[in-house]
């Protein structure tokens, strides 16, 4: 049975990985799951430098989701070179890094520190943050933005560029396409749909930011259709998320055209869930009778 | 200690009041040796709306029966359905999570301040301490008689003070209006309750120089350190609340 998939000749040992901001640095799930068994990690957002985050609450739950203002928050990549990047060479899997910016200098100047780190071997490019007052979702609804983002850190980073896509566009296609145009090695999307919720008792926002970021399962069939478009659209592979909280929520992006997935907020109700859905993944290629993942991937796309 | 997930067998569910009642569960294996303070996080199923996991205090523990209790508090629709779960149910559970309450100096006067749900991580604590050789004394606010929850278990542990809002029981007011407060001299008062009483009890420590530990409630969806959601803002900037508390020393919370 052949799992893998590849970003250029970058291996991938299976198809799930796990969504930046959901899954830490590894270690906080090693306690349920061999971190190394995934096809890869998507480590948390970094900046250049240090960030508190928004402040509390951050959090909502919401039918069928959750909506999250965390805003960042991390040690930045000093921090990161220093205390993180030792503990994760162990990890027998790739890992990516998902850097962020306020600016299109800090997404370049962190793209060039991280390429000289040889474990990590891509990075994932949010242009698609929701929480950060500068920067980040900015640049992922303006197509001028996305293509000069990705420009600037293209020419600076000489490993594979994934760029996470926003889905709080009009067209995501045509953001799938200009990142594709600039040399993207792959796309990944969605990133969380801005929303909202209001506490009555208290009549006030529910977050302290008033809007956040939806996910779970209550997002999937957006995100879906936004994977099956793009990967009509695109030639590079696709990474799909959105919702996914089970094996055949995985499948259904693999049909529309997704190379690989990330599981997100799954994780937090059930920590060995990515690991669940890799094994769940595996019987449906042999129950059909695949001896291969891109038998599947796209499949719907080619049969009438 | 490593943290597991598992389906547990409820094997008592007892209701105290409208309010307030028991779950307990019995081990697949041993059960691991619970730090007080620590917490469960539990799935509720059966609902779209109850889509995260609810954290739970450690109440009580048997390790001879190989039980542990967890006091709920019905505030919503997910701890409503865990009210409903019968004997012979499993509940899933991810636990044992967060850190402790410090073990204190061999001297120290200890007082447990408690009020509503906030008297769930406490009976824990003072058991612990009571089978430690510490002679903890306890005061507890509720709303009125008819609120008040696991006296008799708490009369085990120690002299337990009242206090009601209505006077019904005990002292009349706030558990921090209690006269216990004054005729008593203590250096170290372990708090839980609602966050404008751990506040009022922050004030009161720190004003008269007490050494004293709060465990907060956060809002959290993943209890493992990876979300972020459940931080509060202290001096060593945002901490979480799932893996750097839910016990905090109040010199180091900024509120």
């Amino acid at each position: 049975m052949n799992l893998g998939f590849s970003i250029g000749d970058l291996q991938f040992k299976n198809p799930v990985l796990t969504a930046s901001g959901t899954f830490g640095y590894g270690s906080e799930y090693d306690d349920f799951l061999e971190v190394s068994r995934l096809g890869g990690i998507v480590l948390k957002g970094t900046t250049l430098e240090p960030r508190e985050g928004n402040r509390y609450p951050r959090m909502a739950e919401t039918p069928s989701g959750m909506l999250n203002a965390v805003g960042l928050q991390n040690k930045g990549i000093d921090y990161f070179e220093k205390s993180i990047y030792p503990r994760i060479l162990n990890y027998e899997t790739n890992i990516i890094v998902n850097i962020n910016g306020s600016y299109i200098e800090d997404y370049v100047a962190l793209a060039e520190r991280i390429n000289k780190l040889e474990k990590i071997r891509a990075v994932e490019l949010n242009i698609s943050c929701p929480n950060v007052k500068m920067g980040g979702m900015a640049f992922g609804t303006n197509l001028d933005s996305a293509r000069e983002v990705t420009r600037e850190v293209r020419a600076v980073y000489s490993k594979k560029l994934i760029v996470k896509l926003s889905p709080n566009v009009t067209n995501i296609v045509d953001f799938a396409r200009v990142v594709e145009e600039e040399g993207a090695d792959s796309v990944s999307l969605i990133n969380t749909l801005l929303g909202m919720s209001v506490n009555v008792e208290k009549m006030r926002p529910a977050l302290s930011t008033v809007t956040g970021g939806l996910s779970g399962p209550a997002i999937k069939p957006v995100a879906l259709r936004m994977v099956w478009q793009v990967a009509n659209a695109v030639k590079i592979p696709v990474i799909g998320m959105g919702g996914i909280m089970d094996t055949s929520d995985a499948l259904e992006f693999l049909l529309a055209g997704a190379s690989a997935i990330q599981i997100g907020t799954a994780s937090f109700i059930d920590p060995q869930i990515s690991v669940k859905i890799l094994e769940g993944i595996e019987n449906y290629l042999i129950k059909k009778g695949f001896s291969d993942l891109k038998e599947i991937v796209g499949y719907i796309n080619r049969v009438s | 200690m490593a943290k597991r997930i598992e389906n547990l067998k409820i094997i008592g569910n007892k209701r105290l009041n409208n309010d307030f009642f028991i779950l307990e569960l019995s081990g697949n294996d041993k059960i691991p040796d619970f730090k007080p303070g620590q917490f469960a996080q539990v799935r509720v199923e059966g609902s779209p709306e109850t889509f995260l996991r609810r954290p739970i205090s450690i109440h009580d523990i048997d390790y001879e029966r190989n039980t542990f209790k967890l006091l709920i508090q019905i505030v919503g629709k997910g701890t409503k359905t865990l009210s409903g779960l019968g004997i012979g149910d499993k509940l899933n559970l991810i636990y044992p999570l967060g850190n402790s309450f410090t073990v204190p100096f061999e001297n120290d006067r200890i007082l447990l301040v408690g009020g509503g749900c906030g008297v769930a991580p406490l009976l824990f604590l003072g058991k612990y301490l009571k089978l430690n050789g510490y002679n903890p004394d306890i005061v507890l606010g509720f709303k009125n008689r008819d609120r008040i929850i696991e006296f008799e278990e708490y009369l085990t542990i120690g002299e337990v003070f009242i206090t009601t809002e209505d006077g019904s029981k005990g002292e009349k007011g706030y558990v921090t209006d209690h006269t216990v407060f004054s005729s008593h001299q203590y250096n170290r008062i372990y708090c839980c309750g609602p966050d404008s009483m751990m506040k009022a009890v922050a004030f009161y420590c720190q004003k008269n120089d007490i050494t004293c530990e709060v465990s907060l409630e956060n809002l959290m969806a993943c209890g493992i350190g990876a979300c972020l959601c459940c931080v509060v803002d202290t001096v060593k900037g945002n901490l979480c609340t799932c893996v750097d508390g839910p016990v905090f020393n109040i010199n180091d919370l900024k509120w």
